[in-house]
């Protein structure tokens, strides 16, 4: 075993707590043969370099991992994004995937509930319960969560620009169950920068949606500790094409932003920076993919240390979720997608993921079936449980390979993160256009690459075969929107309107000031005030962003 | 009532879909592009205020006419836009992204707003660009804004075709509004800094103002995301407009326009039988360039004159 | 294709609150490089919108990308707000995440193509070739 003090003092200072706090998940690892599989590999001599560079699991500068003992300890939480059409029926499929072993709920909103309409508004035609579930009152989120004990369960919700009336939502909803706002677990994903990017569900400009996620990351320290604040999304930067490296850089540039922001604001770093999570893409190139990871942690760590001088380790970690990636999967030959997937996913485990989300077969057709979804979870259950990656910590480090990789490409997104320091920060460069164009400009040669036989990709371009048989995918009728407005129509009958006019007048008036928005936002959902009446009141104080030429 | 009568009559009445008709046939030059040119009303033309708007990419110009378009809404005019954009010299394609920004007016009746490419003719753009606005006039709109980006000449070409120019600009561009400052001054009337709440925008201010000195051409800050100084904005160029009506000096360079406009239809119109004449030339060319060049244009200025004669 | 003569003028966007543009972006940027003018509209338009543009930028075709699955709604909706407009008979292309059993829907609607995930670029250019190349066709035989 290794001599060099600092491996001792990791063991007694970082590992042993640890240990006493969560035991490994067995006395012993073994391999398929019976050999003993050590915890942490190590070289044969822990040197300086070894220490700058890569050091022990769950201590600066994290390359090896944010945890100590890492998947021996718990299993990543398998998370599966998740929503679709009424309340009602999500409700359904959350308790499915809870019966089928998922230890994390996913929330996704339809679009108009992610921009702040209200179903009933004009540009939510035809959108009501498509692409996630539809919310626009407290009521709804009250049957979203109907028998699912929110104490017990960690959620996740994929919403950015109303994230604070998600939240202010989630938090009455536990209320209502008993539950305290600081028991409450989960994510909100929160991240707007990254909207503007590539997202495209932005309701205000840059600058008051800044100030909405600062007043949410000082109300979250104080009111929901457990609560991630926010998951800052390289994950759609990918997706709109971005390559790897683009992806950590313009993520990590955009959480400097956020912390930037929060430190202006007057929050103690410390305070808040334990609880900013990331949400990356798990890519078909397996190595590159798993030294991104490390790269992002290695970056992440330098930056909150020697940019924002954070103390504390939680401060330093970049603790992330991963879904694979969506538009790697192809519409031929709709099976090969769920061996894409287990590669994708085996490359999130190698490189060390908090969270994943594991894409369906059918995925490319649009929402996934129940047996679509049921698969992809079982390929984390198989990663998890047979394959063996997750007996020892980092099993990738010290492969030259690896190494050089991870070195090269952290080298290469911070050139990518000091342009954008250069022009003046991401919200100048988003402003001016920059980040949008490079983005779009990777997506077309990669594009390109397709067409021209230049990329191989089984199905599409090589091994082709004639396919006239179509999966059948899952489809949201349009009774849904119906009876989304006439559940929404009914409410605005029942509540206490007197008191919504009340509340949202206070809420104009703190948007106007300085004070934080939080609590109002929490007393207007918890008399029914909707999504869009809230939003409307910040638009008219915060005004609405309009989208940049995009080429 | 025939046909051109019926496009003419559904122009005045601002009928859109006539009106993008009517731009297309005169962008492509069809047999009835002359016809309806000749019918539109010089009244409604001569009425019009054409304001070139124009600058560097980046300077924040879409944005800027955007927020115009709001003010004069408001003020109960009907407004036109003619966007142009380059085409790519290989492709000859383009991507014609400016009026992204102008979105929130797309189903506005009193805002019209069409997008052109240079296609590789500057000449023939101006053309084009200039009976757009007249069109646009004629359907009622008043002010014609046309939109260039500031690259090569096109900038310069604008000032042809604009009673007011005004040159949008924002801090950050440093080297190279120093070396455009001399030019500018000559052509525009307004100096717009853009994105006035940026870092270096007073300097910018103060250094410009310090050049205008005596000089017919005024300075003024805007932040088109913010909508600050739009109104100030459309001031000065309603009163600039109003001065040059008074003064004349509106008559006199509306005459240089169509001087202007003539010229370059007669040299795109040269260009493209000189070319036809080049091309269909069958023998190898050789020989020195100016005799070739005295030839061509001898040949071409013939069968001219013997097409019309017949 | 020799600058000044000319592929046609086509309108790329999205209709809806659907923000995914990379599709739609490729293929504006595709149909710049085949010679096409392309009027690009972005993300979060009403079809009303959309309609409204073509109109106005006189457009030979109109390729709408939808990954949303609202294209039931959303589509007819824009053709009517077209036809509206006495624009009825310019064409429509719709291209992204459409369920097979939608695209008979949709044609009847009045939609000209539906490309859905999948559908190689060059099957794509051809179609917008085509198309535009007709329509300009039967404009010129009106005159």
């Amino acid at each position: 075993m290794n001599e060099h003090p600092s491996f001792a003092a990791w063991e007694e200072n970082v590992l042993k707590k640890v240990l006493e706090r969560t035991p490994e998940r067995a006395k012993e690892f073994v391999t398929d043969s019976g050999l003993p599989i050590e915890r942490l590999a190590l070289p044969e001599t822990v040197d300086e370099k070894y220490l700058t560079k890569l050091g022990f699991p769950g201590q600066y500068p994290f390359t090896r991992g944010v945890h100590p003992t890492m998947y021996r300890g718990r299993l990543w939480t398998m998370r599966q994004y998740a929503g679709f059409s009424s309340a009602e029926d999500s409700n359904k499929r959350y308790r499915y995937l809870l019966e089928q072993g998922t230890t994390g709920l996913s929330v996704a909103f339809d679009l108009p509930t992610q921009i702040g309409y209200d179903s009933d508004h004009p540009l939510s035609c035809g959108e009501v319960g498509r692409v996630g579930v539809a919310i626009d009152t407290l009521a709804d989120l009250e049957a979203l969560f109907t028998g699912i004990p929110v104490d017990k369960v960690s959620t996740s919700m994929t919403i950015n620009a109303p994230a604070a009336v998600l939240l202010a939502m989630y938090v009455v909803v536990g209320e209502k169950q008993g539950v305290k706002p600081a028991q409450l677990m989960g994510t909100i994903q929160n991240d707007i920068l990254k909207e503007y990017i590539a997202r495209g569900t932005y309701i205000f400009p840059p600058r008051p949606s800044l100030r909405l996620t600062t007043d949410i990351f000082a109300w979250c320290s104080k009111e929901t500790p457990q609560f991630n604040t926010i998951s800052i999304s390289g994950y759609h930067i990918r997706e709109a094409g971005s390559t790897a490296i683009q992806e950590i850089a313009y993520t990590l540039a955009n959480g400097c932003t956020y912390v930037q922001a929060a430190i202006d604001a007057g929050l103690d770093v410390d305070v808040f920076a334990p609880r900013l999570a990331f949400f990356f893409n798990a890519s078909p190139d397996l190595f590159e993919e798993v030294a991104k990871f490390r790269a992002a942690r290695r970056l992440w760590a330098r930056f909150m240390k020697e940019r924002f001088h954070a103390q504390k380790p939680a401060s330093q970690t970049l603790r992330f979720h991963t879904q694979t990636a969506g538009y790697s999967l192809t519409a031929q030959q709709i099976d090969n997608n769920i061996v894409r997937v287990t590669l994708q996913a085996l490359a999130a485990v190698l490189g060390g993921t908090q969270s994943l989300h594991t894409n369906s077969r059918d995925e490319a057709f649009g929402l996934p079936t129940e047996n679509s979804v049921r698969t992809s979870l079982r390929t984390q259950q198989i990663i998890a449980c047979e394959s063996g990656v997750c007996n020892t910590v980092d099993p990738l480090a010290g492969s030259y390979f690896i190494e050089d990789l991870t070195d090269r490409i952290e080298r290469e997104a911070l050139t990518l993160i000091e342009e954008i320091d250069r022009m003046g920060g991401m919200i100048a460069a988003i402003e001016s256009g920059v980040v949008q164009r490079q983005i779009e400009l990777s997506a077309f040669r990669y594009q390109q690459q397709i067409d021209r036989g230049e990329r191989t990709i089984v199905g599409v371009n090589c091994f082709q075969e004639p396919e006239k048989v179509f999966p059948q995918t899952f489809r949201v009728g349009k009774a849904v929107e119906e009876n989304q407005i006439k559940r929404l129509h009914e409410i605005r009958k029942k509540r206490d309107n007197g008191k919504v006019k009340k509340n949202l007048a206070d809420l104009e008036e703190a948007a106007r000031g300085k004070e934080n928005v939080m609590p109002f936002i929490v007393e207007a959902v918890r008399c029914y005030t909707s999504i869009g009446e809230i939003c409307d009141a910040l638009r008219g104080v915060f005004g609405i962003y309009e989208e940049r030429k995009g080429f | 009532m025939n046909e051109i009568d019926g496009i003419l009559k559904g122009i005045r009445e601002g009928n859109p879909r006539t009106i993008g008709r009517a731009i297309s046939a005169i962008e492509e030059g069809n047999h009835r592009a002359a016809a309806i040119l000749q019918g539109i009303n010089e009244g409604c033309v001569l009425a019009a205020t054409i304001l070139g708007i124009t600058g560097p990419p980046g300077a924040g110009k879409s944005t800027l006419i955007n927020q115009l378009i709001s003010h004069y809404r408001i003020h109960g005019k009907r407004v036109g836009i003619v966007a142009i954009d380059p085409s790519s010299p290989v492709s000859g394609g383009a991507i014609l992204g400016d009026r992204i920004r102008m979105m929130r007016h797309a189903t506005d009746p009193g805002v019209i707003i069409r997008s052109m490419s240079t296609r590789g003719r500057v000449g023939g753009l101006c053309a084009a660009a200039g009976s757009a606005a007249k069109i646009m006039a004629c359907s009622g709109c008043n002010p014609v804004i046309i939109e260039t980006v500031g690259v090569g000449h096109l900038e310069i070409d604008i000032v042809g075709l604009a009673d007011i120019v005004v040159f949008v600009l924002a801090p950050g561009f440093g080297d190279d509004v120093q070396a455009m400052k001399a030019g500018l001054i000559e052509m525009a009337d307004v100096l717009v800094v853009n994105k006035a709440d940026h870092a270096g925008a007073d300097a910018l201010i103060v250094d410009l103002k310090y050049a205008t000195q005596g000089r017919d051409c005024q300075v003024c800050s805007t932040s088109a995301t913010e909508s600050r100084g739009i109104e100030d904005l459309a001031n000065i160029i309603g009163n600039i407009a109003q001065r040059k009506r008074q003064t004349g000096q509106f008559i006199q360079k509306r005459e240089k326009m169509l001087e202007s406009e003539i010229l370059h239809r007669a040299v795109e119109l040269m260009r493209t039988k000189l070319k036809d004449r080049l091309m269909a030339q069958e023998e190898q060319i050789i020989g020195d360039p100016q005799d070739i060049v005295r030839k061509l244009l001898e040949e071409v200025c013939v069968t001219q004159l013997e097409s019309k004669k017949r | 294709m020799e600058a000044g003569q000319r592929r046609g003028r086509v309108l790329i966007g999205k209709v809806g609150l659907d923000g995914h543009d990379r599709g739609a972006k490729f293929i504006a940027r595709s149909l710049r490089d085949d010679g096409f003018e392309v009027i690009y509209t972005g993300i979060r338009h009403t079809p009303e919108e959309i309609a409204s543009v073509a109109v106005q930028e006189d457009v030979d075709a109109i390729g709408i990308s939808l990954l949303s699955g609202a294209h039931n709604e959303l589509i007819p909706a824009m053709i009517h707000a077209l036809c509206q407009a006495d624009a009825g008979d310019i064409p429509v292309i719709v291209g992204g995440a459409i369920p097979q059993e939608d695209i008979s829907y949709l044609k009847d609607k009045g939609v000209c193509e539906v490309l859905t995930t999948g559908t190689p670029t060059q099957t794509i250019l051809d179609v917008f070739r085509m198309v535009a190349n007709e329509y300009r066709q039967k404009k010129h035989t009106y005159e």
